[in-house]
């Protein structure tokens, strides 16, 4: 995960499910070529905060140690459009988790509107790719994205809420 | 209650059309899942969580498609082809499936070739009389 999209996250429950959210501003500037005199968030981008979002939930659950990598878009599932201005909510829940993969189900909300529906799957690939070796450094975490987690506090059981500081 | 096998075919080409996007009519029991149903890698693991829920059943590691442990022993394959062992370790590890065309020439890359939408459903059917 070298470049952050989403702002924060605002829940996270450790190894089950995490909401983050992201502020979509026309100071971005791919908006304003997608489209011109209509600007939206490319689906493309709003499957890459959810992958972000679902993508540090699976990490987290592993401690960090696996290199955790979008394998399979399995469902994107597209009912409005994000414009500049939104405040998007991004919701994801960790569907299976087993030591090769993860498989997770989220939506996309802004508002009470529903944007996306949005499963994908992740692969931690030191274990699955039939004994491939990759660089030791765990380049998918590195401390840039970490950030994201700095004020938010696990409880001591690690799966309670782990809410944020208030809005 | 237990399942029919056609009630489990049913199901399971439920979950390989949702798994893989393909149509029903392409799902049948001959169908290879590489070959004929264009699955990858991932699709496996993808195809082992939907059956897990599916079906209520637990798929421990490489029980299905058991394929990786086999192709990196040395005594089980031989200039990429199965050896009379390797053959042998296959049928233990996977006797959801049928080997017999395989026999002849066990090239390994043919393979995928074995992993069948009728091989699932004797798996999950064994799987299910088994719980």
């Amino acid at each position: 995960m070298r470049w952050i999209w989403i702002d924060k996250f605002v829940e996270f429950h450790s190894a089950e499910s995490a909401v983050a959210v992201k502020n979509v501003t026309l100071a971005e500037e791919h908006l304003h070529d997608h489209f011109p005199g209509f600007p939206v968030m490319p689906e493309s981008l709003c499957i890459e905060a959810m992958a972000q979002t679902a993508g540090i939930l699976v990490g987290e659950a592993k401690k960090f140690q696996e290199k955790v990598i979008l394998a399979k878009i399995k469902k994107a599932v597209f009912f409005d459009y994000v414009k500049p201005g939104d405040t998007i909510k991004l919701e994801a829940t960790i569907e299976s988790l087993t030591p090769e993969a993860a498989s997770t189900s989220g939506k996309i909300t802004c508002g009470e509107k529903l944007i996306a529906e949005i499963d994908l799957m992740f692969s931690h690939i030191d274990q699955n790719l039939a004994g491939k070796e990759f660089p030791e450094e765990n380049f998918v975490f590195t401390e840039t994205f970490k950030s994201l987690l700095r004020g938010l506090s696990f409880d001591d059981s690690s799966s309670g809420t782990l809410e944020s500081g208030a809005d | 209650m237990v399942m029919s096998r056609d009630e489990i075919f049913q199901e399971v080409q439920e979950v390989l059309v949702d798994a893989l996007g393909v149509d029903d009519d392409e799902v049948t029991a001959e169908a290879t899942l590489m070959g004929d149903l264009g699955a990858e890698s991932i699709d496996f693991l993808d195809i082992v969580f939907r059956l897990e829920k599916a079906f209520g059943i637990k798929i421990p590691r490489e029980e299905l498609f058991p394929a990786e442990s086999l192709m990196n022993n040395p005594e089980f394959i031989s200039n990429g082809k199965f050896t009379e062992i390797g053959l042998a370790e296959l049928r233990d590890k996977v006797p959801h499936t049928d080997f017999s065309p395989f026999e002849n020439d066990p090239d390994v890359n043919k393979l995928g070739d074995l992993f069948t939408v009728g091989a699932i459903v004797n798996y999950v059917e064994t799987k299910l009389a088994a719980e």
